[in-house]
This record gives C-alpha cells, structure tokens and sequence, in this order.
C-alpha cells in the first residue's frame, strides 16, 4: 500500500517537470518568433531601394537586402559571364555578308582576329583562302570565317553542349565545359574550328583571368576554338574585330532583323535582303543544309587582280590527288 | 609476362608526357584531328565483337563444334571491350573533364550513344563470360591438386554454391541463353554506332549510308582473325591439342573466307560507288587511295588483308594451325590498318583547302609518343588475355565434356 500512495507522487512531479518544459520551450519559440517577425517588419520599411539593370537592359527597383552577388562557382553551375554567353542578345539575328568582288588579300581581317582572340599564327578563326572552282574559272580570294550556321553539325554532334547555338544566331563554345573530343572539328565540312593541341599562346599571363565565353579568352589547352562574330563587341553595339580591320569594305555586319548590315570600312549601313538581291548573293555549301549565317557576294568586277603568285596555291586544291 | 608489364610502363610513360604537354605531342593538326587513337579504338570495338560471333551467333544456331571456343572468344571480346573504353580517353583533349559527359551528356550525340552501348556491352561481356564459368570454377575449385587456399576460396565463392544440380544447371543453360540472345542486338549497336560516328557528318569518305554493316562485317573479320592467333597459341601452349583440334582450325578458316567475302562486298560497294562518279570532292579522296598518297596502304590492305588471305583460304592445306595462323596474322594486321585507311585519308580531304597552316597540318604522320600510347591498349589486352587465361579454364571444361558426350551417344 505505500508504494501505491508513493507512486502518483512521483507521477506528478514529473508531470509538472515535463509541462514546465513544454511552456519554457514554447515560450522560447513564440519569443524568437515575435523578435524575428519585428526584425523582418523593421527590414522592410528600413530598407534601402536601389536600381539595378537586368540582362534584357532594363531597369528595375528593388530592396538592398534582395540583392544578392553572383559568385562565381566552379562546380556544375555557370559563371555570370558563362550564362550571359549562352543566352545572347534579345531580339538579334546576326548576319555577315562578305564581299568577294573587294577582297585582295591584305589580311588584316586575320590578324585583328588572332590578336583579339590570344592565338597562334597558325591558327585562324578567318582564313583568307585562296580558290578556284574550275580550270577556266578565274581565281579569287575568300576570307572564311565560321558560317555561324542555323542548322549547326558541329553542335549536333557536342556530347556534352560545350558549342551550342544562342538565341541571336551566334555558335559559340564554352572552353570550361569542352572534354576535347574534336567531334565538331570532324562534323564542321567549313573546316572553321581550331584545337588548342599545345598549351595557348598567353597561357602563363592569364593565368587568372576570368574566362569570357564571348571573347574565348584565356584560351585553353586541350579545348577548341573558333571565330565566335566577336560575341563581346557585338554586346557591346560594336561590330567584330574581323569587320573593323577591313581595309578594304569586304565585310558588312548587323541584323537579319532589322534588315541591315553594316561595312565594317565605309560604315555605310544598307539593307540587308536588298544587299543580297542585288549583288547575287548566296551561302557556301547550301546542299549540306547547314543554313549558314555568313553570305557571300561573287566575285564579280573585281577592280585588283588576282596576285599571280597565288595562283599555284589556288588551283592546288583542284587538282589535288 | 614481365617483358609485357615493363613494355606497358614504358607506354604510359609516353601518356603522362602527352598529359603534360598536350595532344601537340602528336603529328595530328586542325585538318587531321583524328587520327591513330581513333583507328585504334575502331579496331578494338570492332575486334571486340568476336564474342556475339561465336557465343552468341554459331551457339544459337545450333554450331556445337564452336564450343571449346566459346571461352577463348568471350576473353578477348571482354578484353577489347573494355580496353576500348581507355583507348578512346586516350584521344581526349581534356580527359580530366570526362565526367562532363555523364553531368552535360547530350541525347543527340552519337558519343554518348557510343559510350552507353559501349559500357552496356562490357557488362554483358562479363555476365556471358561468367555464367557458363560457374561449373568450371566448381571443377576448378574441386579438382586442381597444388592450389593456394585463397584462390580454393575465391573459386568457391565464385562458383556460388554450385553444387551440379539437374536445377542449377538449367539456370545456368537458360541464363546463358537469354544473354546469347540479348547480346547481338548490342554487339550491333556498338558498332553501328561506332560507324555513325563517321557516317553522322558530311565529309567525303564518311558519307555513307552502308557505314554500319560496313563496319559490323569488318569486325567479324578481325574477330575471326583474333581468335585464329589466340586458338593457336593456347592449343600449342598449353597442350591443347585434343579439344582444339584441326577440325576446328579448318572450320573457323572456312568462316574467315565467309566473313571476309561479304567484307569484300561491302568494300566493293563502299569504293566502287564514288569511283564510278567521281564527283568533285569525291574524286581527290578516291584518287589518294587508289593512285595517291596512300595507295601504297590501301592496295596491301586490299590485297593483303583481304583478296590474298580469301584466296588462299579455298585451299584445304592452308587451313592447317600454321599456315592459318600465318593468314590469320596478315588478316588481323591488315584490319588495324583498314581502319586508319577510313579515319586519316578523309580528315585529309575536307571540302575547303587547307592553307595558311604548317605542312605538318596538311599531312598526317603519327610520332613516337603517338605510337607508343597506341600499343599501350594492346599490350593491355595481351596482359589481360594471358592473366585470365591463367586463372580460369581457356576451354569451357563443363559444356565441352557434355559435347563429347552428345556426340558418342
């Protein structure tokens, strides 16, 4: 029997331990929460508004405490200037026309381009070709950069979507994510892309540059490259590298959308279809159904001959065995 | 074996190098960006098929002399298979970032085609080399006298509990059966899809819609060739005259002459084709086999590898272990070199010309270090054929006994 009245004692205190507990923890909770919940009242009114400018060019408000840096973060997810190269501009569709009839071979397409990009002298992103179609053909010189095709091989066959094709018309390639397969290079029949098979030209100075995806610098060992229509300067209203160089008003440069191009010599600005209809204008290879972005004009009345001692070089592609 | 270990190390030492400076240690270039690697790899695939041929294809329908072989066969596909896999890194110009292709892996890209079949192949390699092993590794367990209790161990857990039963053993014949059935499909796939990763782009040469049984009937021949030169050396090494007997060597050179007729075909077609036409880019490709640069290797590839080889083949004499072996070489030699006949010459004929550039852009020739990483996988497999072959019986011990005891019946 004393055990029996023993026990409910017992019972109770702990009882009365367990609801002591229950009210100082709830009490705990409900306080942090009142705290939190003023906290969070005095953020908002006491918050600052600021204006940022988003990546369509517009202008918004916003709180200060919504604004969060974009780090930049090695595994998996893109850098700023990674995504930004991958969505493109808004709206744009980028042509090239090229110009046969005006091309006499000064090159300084190729070398504002290597210049631009950190590479090589053996590599080119434009490279002036020499050709002849037939034996009695006359020969002509054509610049050759990639055709920026709409219908691009070269990111079809990308196992891992490292060269992909941007809403603006621009193939570009991403040198953090390529595995170096050279797949693309076997798909492009342009032969437009390039392979950086040593370590890059610059590679110990840029050592810690940020990579841009629009400029392909730094270049990469192991990783491809290829002419990109100079994606940073054309962000920037700019026209490309190649186009500006021009000495001789080869290149026009601009927007199937608004139907303009620009020569990047004269900077005369002129209607794009009209350009081509006029002219004769047509796309390299069309049977391959690549849809290229890069329009040519022939080379018809050509004020400046073809340079003789080319003419070897030119014809070797022709006969060749 | 030690000559073997210390030739391998040698080869990997020219990787690392390659590692550290680059693929520029190599004689490929922006117009030939594929080159021996990709040969290389096109002939492992290929060799590699030797396994669906004579498991799979002469087991189901119902080709017991094949039996004794069905082991050897298995071996080497599971060897090349899975070597194939290393061979292809080997190319890689970031081969640190192969992962990316299992993280970003894009559908369309018949690279990751090539890699799931790849590894789906390997896979069941081993299951068709391990299910009908189980009895023979209970025989192993049981019957070897001198035997390290370790590897006594590792048989008996590897047998799994295989005790002979008229119920494990219908397991094992209805297991066999479905991966007999279940591996042709992918051995087709894998080189199929090998072939499409030529065929897939527009350049002269790849072009073609005959690529993939082009290809699968190429491997058969180098896969015959193979098992030739592995029957040869295991029945003289180790003693096997009795279950691999002259009849065998008569009737797999019978299945070379077959294989190697309807290769011929296809290369008939392959090379007739365009050589009829001779349609601009065509022409220069055609013309650099045929008379060009590499006539000299397509015609001993031709004639070496395939006409000569059939030819002799017809005769009963040359069926013989020697003179077979002797063919079955040239043959096998002659596949390697078919292949670099696909990859290089094409690469070399793109559609626009290649100017501005090195001359060592516009030819190709391998380097050392080049040579080297590309005998490494063989070596590989020479190590992983001859290691296998030391611990599991060469000669399927328990289908062959069944056989023999089929036949006196």
């Amino acid at each position: 029997m004393v055990e029996n009245e023993e026990q409910p004692k017992k019972r109770t205190r702990r009882e009365f331990l367990q609801q002591l507990g229950i009210v100082g923890i709830g009490s705990a909770l409900g306080g942090s929460a009142i705290l939190a919940a003023l906290n969070y009242d005095k953020s908002k009114t006491d918050g600052q508004r600021v204006r940022v400018l988003t990546a369509q060019n517009e202008l918004h408000e916003i709180n200060k405490d919504d604004l969060h840096k974009v780090l930049p973060s090695k595994h998996g997810k893109l850098t700023y200037l990674q995504q930004q190269g991958r969505d493109g501009l808004e709206g744009k569709r980028f042509v090239m026309v090229i110009d046969l009839s005006k091309c006499q071979n000064a090159r300084k397409c190729m070398a504002a381009c290597q210049n631009a990009h950190h590479l090589r002298p053996e590599q080119h992103h434009i490279n002036v070709l020499k050709m002849e179609e037939t034996e009695n053909t006359p020969p002509y010189y054509m610049p050759k950069p990639c055709q920026h095709c709409d219908n691009p091989p070269c990111v079809a066959v990308c196992p891992v979507d490292a060269t992909f094709k941007r809403q603006d018309g621009i193939v570009l390639i991403d040198n953090e994510r390529c595995i170096g397969c050279r797949f693309c290079i076997a798909a492009c029949p342009y032969s437009a892309r390039i392979f950086n098979w040593a370590e890059p030209l610059n590679a110990q100075v840029e050592k810690d540059v940020e990579y841009n995806v629009e400029l392909n610098v730094p270049q990469k060992k192991g990783t491809i490259s290829k002419c990109l229509f100079s994606a940073d300067q054309v962000r920037l209203g700019k026209l490309p590298y190649c186009v500006s160089a021009c000495p001789n008003g080869v290149y026009y440069f601009g927007d199937e959308n608004e139907d303009t191009v620009t020569n990047g010599t004269t900077k005369e600005t002129v209607r794009f279809k009209k350009l081509l209809e006029d002219n004769g204008g047509y796309t390299l290879m069309p049977e391959l159904g690549t849809k290229p972005r890069v329009y040519y004009l022939p080379p018809k009345g050509k004020t400046v001959p073809f340079n003789e001692q080319d003419r070897e070089e030119a014809s070797e592609h022709l006969h060749h065995s | 074996m030690a000559f073997l270990t210390l030739s391998l190390f040698v080869c990997l030492g020219a990787y690392v190098y390659q590692l550290n400076k680059g693929l520029v240690v190599t004689g490929l270039g922006d117009y030939v960006s594929w080159g021996m690697y990709i040969s290389n790899f096109v002939f492992f695939v290929a060799t590699s098929l030797i396994g669906m041929l004579i498991s799979a294809v002469l087991g189901l329908s119902g080709q017991k002399w094949a039996t004794p072989l069905a082991r050897m066969a298995e071996i080497i596909a599971l060897a090349f298979a899975a070597v194939a896999g290393l061979v292809i890194v080997s190319d890689m110009g970031r081969p640190d970032r192969l992962l990316n292709v299992f993280i970003h892996g894009r559908i369309q890209s018949p690279i990751v085609w090539d890699i799931t079949v790849v590894t789906v192949y390997v896979l069941i390699s081993t299951l068709f080399l391990y299910i009908p092993l189980i009895p023979d590794l209970k025989i192993c367990h049981d019957k070897i006298e001198k035997l390290h209790p370790i590897a006594r161990k590792a048989y008996k857990l590897l047998s799994l509990n295989y005790t002979g039963s008229h119920e494990q053993d219908l397991i094992i014949k209805k297991l066999t059966r479905a991966i007999a059935i279940f591996i042709i499909p992918v051995a087709f796939a894998i080189h199929t899809v090998t072939s499409w990763l030529f065929a897939n782009t527009s350049r002269v040469g790849w072009d073609s819609t005959i690529f993939g049984p082009y290809f699968i009937t190429g491997a058969f021949v180098s896969g015959t060739s193979a098992i030739v030169i592995a029957m040869y050396f295991f029945r003289t090494n180790y003693k096997l005259q009795e279950y691999i007997t002259l009849e065998h060597f008569d009737k797999i050179g019978k299945l070379l002459v077959l294989v190697s007729l309807v290769y011929l075909y296809f290369n008939l077609n392959e090379y007739m084709v365009p050589g009829y036409k001779m349609k601009k880019f065509d022409a220069r490709h055609i013309n650099a086999l045929f008379t060009g640069a590499h006539a000299f290797l397509f015609w001993s590839v031709q004639l070496g590898g395939l006409i000569i080889p059939i030819t002799l083949l017809i005769f009963n004499k040359m069926r013989k272990p020697l003179p077979l072996l002797i063919i079955a070489c040239c043959v096998f030699v002659g596949g390697w070199f078919k292949r670099y006949i696909i990859v290089v010459p094409t690469m070399e004929h793109p559609y626009l010309p290649i100017q501005n550039v090195p001359l060592n852009f516009k030819v190709y020739s391998p380097t050392l270090v080049e040579i080297l990483i590309t005998i490494a996988p063989m070596i590989l497999v020479l190590l992983i054929v001859s290691t296998l072959a030391k611990i599991i019986p060469i000669v399927p011990i328990q289908e062959t006994i069944e056989e023999l005891e089929e036949s006196h019946d």
